[in-house]
């Protein structure tokens, strides 16, 4: 049972963003591991733990910076990581992304893709979707639990939708990607810190995979941001102090009366 | 012409797809008056789809077969790339879902469009769509345009737009298109229904939110009563969540649920940055904290300072007495 896992690197949520010329500018970002992401490399632990054979690559699309969060993955307990180098590709592109995340699929070999749900940055809630559809493969999205048989090559799963789980049933090899809920990802052991100076992370290209890199760069993107900005702020409103029953009352007041919001 | 996927639970129509109708009615006559299609996918109840020109599409097309009959991404992909085939729109909605967002990548990676996730705001410029879309949780929005690929999809947020009032008298035709054989390798099998009746966080008109002054799972009862008094949805921020004293589902915040109800009350919430980011396009935020520097109170439209078990009770009562006149 072999599980690679996507992941990204994305500004850790207590940043406050800032934007410069219309994009975010991240020259004071401290970059973490996409939050979602780290349930999925958990998932993947637990299921190798509980198969008792297999491996689990993470794998991570884009600059320089990304190989730290493959290490961390490594860290965790992943058996390989690599490294797809996003130079000219349409980071902020999911189609461009999914194409080249599904070559790489393709050419390190699964029984099973886990990723997250979405990427804290963008929001998009695309990708591991769009690879499930480029590979030919059944997916189930935003998974808050997970049963894998990996003998009967099938599994089911239950996903997060508006008021319960809706339970699926599916069959191997699949996309699964994550919910928070899913478990609760452990921490790195100094043994496996330690372990990850001995690993040699492979570094693929586009090119490598097989894509025509003129098939995900910008200017082929299918979607693109225009500009960047904030919402506007909130005005500061009006704090109510005094005895406890008095502010209830004043409260209810101002929220049927001004705020009109009953 | 602008499409809609009409989003159906139970065979019934959901408010999202009358909320995407009245915005692709206001893109459409943006692009010079072209014409608004609903796209059904699966069984519905007699009548629903009639439903769809009443609020505003000019043409139905409905996808059936028995791979439709439960949810499944592989056959209801297919079934919007029939239809797309079809009307060969220039624009295709989807909702922003829990059903929507499994879709709509599924969909347009298998038509080669982009997809637009999210949105909130839909312009019309040199003949093609812009949108408007909140990233980092609504920390930042930012504008999305398309390459040349047609259609330009998106997925909207649910309540975002009002629907158009129905008008019986709007009839329009529905053509049938059936969907054959569908390698179907993922399916819903089954719904576990999540506790109360309350409504989902993200649909919910009113939340009511606790965070880690909540102190353990026990308080959260007088939050509960908060909520079955004003018919609101429990809400939590990460710390309540991380500390185990509620379930995940009701987690507010970058890593939780981004909301946009008509009331948000945060009790015992301090405000860091990735919860603030999930709830502050509330119309109106109540902010109830007993650290009168709580970053919270910045964007609280009222708050209140001071002790919560004193003041949640007071104001149940007050809701209570209010509800009653």
């Amino acid at each position: 049972m072999n599980t690679l896992v996507f992941l990204k690197q994305v500004p850790d949520t207590e940043t406050r963003i800032q934007i410069r010329d219309g994009a975010v500018d991240t020259s004071s970002v401290k970059w973490v591991p996409n939050p979602y992401d780290e349930f999925a490399i958990e998932e993947a632990l637990r299921i190798r733990e509980r198969v008792g054979s297999g491996k689990v690559t993470v794998l991570s699309l884009g600059p320089d910076r990304v190989k730290d969060a493959i290490k961390y993955g490594l860290s965790l307990g992943a058996d390989e990581g690599v490294w797809i180098k996003g130079d000219g590709v349409a980071l902020d592109d999911p189609l461009a992304v999914g194409t080249v995340l599904a070559a790489a699929a393709r050419k390190a070999g699964f029984d099973l893709i886990l990723t997250g749900k979405q990427g804290v940055d963008h929001d998009g809630a695309q990708v591991g979707v769009i690879v499930a559809e480029f590979l030919d493969l059944p997916h189930v999205s935003v998974v808050v639990n997970l049963e894998v048989d990996a003998a009967a090559r099938k599994g089911r799963a239950k996903r997060e939708v508006e008021g319960g789980l809706e339970v699926f049933e599916f069959e191997l090899p699949a996309v699964i990607t994550a919910q928070k809920g899913l478990n609760e990802p452990r921490y790195a052991s100094l043994k496996g810190i330690m372990a990850v100076k001995k690993k040699v992370i492979p570094e693929w290209t586009p090119a490598d995979l097989g894509v025509d890199p003129g098939s995900v760069a910008p200017e082929a993107a299918a979607i693109r941001f225009l500009d960047v900005s904030l919402p506007p702020p909130r005005s500061t409103g009006t704090i109510l102090d005094g005895e406890p029953r008095e502010a209830a009352r004043e409260l209810v007041r101002l929220l049927r009366e001004e705020a009109k919001a009953l | 012409m602008i499409a809609i996927v009409a989003e159906t639970k139970e065979r019934g129509l959901r408010k999202i797809s009358f909320e995407m109708l009245a915005e692709a009615r206001r893109i459409a006559s943006l692009a010079g008056g072209v014409p608004v299609a609903a796209i059904v996918l699966g069984p519905v109840a007699p009548g629903e789809a009639e439903r769809l020109p009443a609020h505003g599409a000019d043409t139905v097309v409905h996808v059936e077969g028995p791979a439709l009959e439960s949810y499944a991404p592989e056959a209801y992909a297919e079934g919007v790339r029939l239809a797309v085939e079809k009307l060969r729109p220039s624009v295709l909605l989807f909702g922003a879902t829990a059903h929507g967002k499994d879709l709509a990548p599924r969909a347009a990676a298998r038509l080669r469009v982009g997809l637009a996730s999210d949105c909130v705001g839909f312009e019309w410029t040199e003949g093609a769509l812009i949108a408007r879309r909140p990233i980092f949780a609504g920390k930042a929005f930012a504008r999305v345009a398309w390459g040349q690929a047609r259609p330009q999809a998106a997925s909207v947020r649910p309540n975002t737009f009002a629907p158009l009032p129905a008008d019986p008298a709007r009839k329009a035709p529905i053509e049938r298109i059936a969907l054959g054989d569908v390698k179907i390798r993922a399916r819903a099998v089954g719904f576990e229904q999540s506790e109360g009746e309350m409504a989902d966080l993200t649909e919910a008109n009113i939340i009511v939110s606790g965070g880690r002054a909540m102190q353990g799972p026990e308080n959260f009862e007088i939050l509960r009563r908060l909520c079955k008094v004003l018919g609101a949805t429990l809400g939590a921020s990460r710390a309540a969540v991380d500390a185990g004293w509620i379930d995940h589902s009701h987690q507010v915040g970058q890593t939780g649920k981004v909301v946009n109800p008509t009331l948000y009350i945060a009790v015992g919430i301090s405000g860091a940055i990735q919860h603030m980011a999930g709830m502050s396009s509330a119309k109106t935020i109540v902010a109830i904290n007993k650290d009168k520097d709580a970053p919270i109170f910045k964007i609280a439209s009222y708050g209140i300072v001071g002790d919560l078990y004193q003041i949640v009770p007071a104001l149940t009562e007050e809701f209570e007495k209010l509800l009653k006149e």
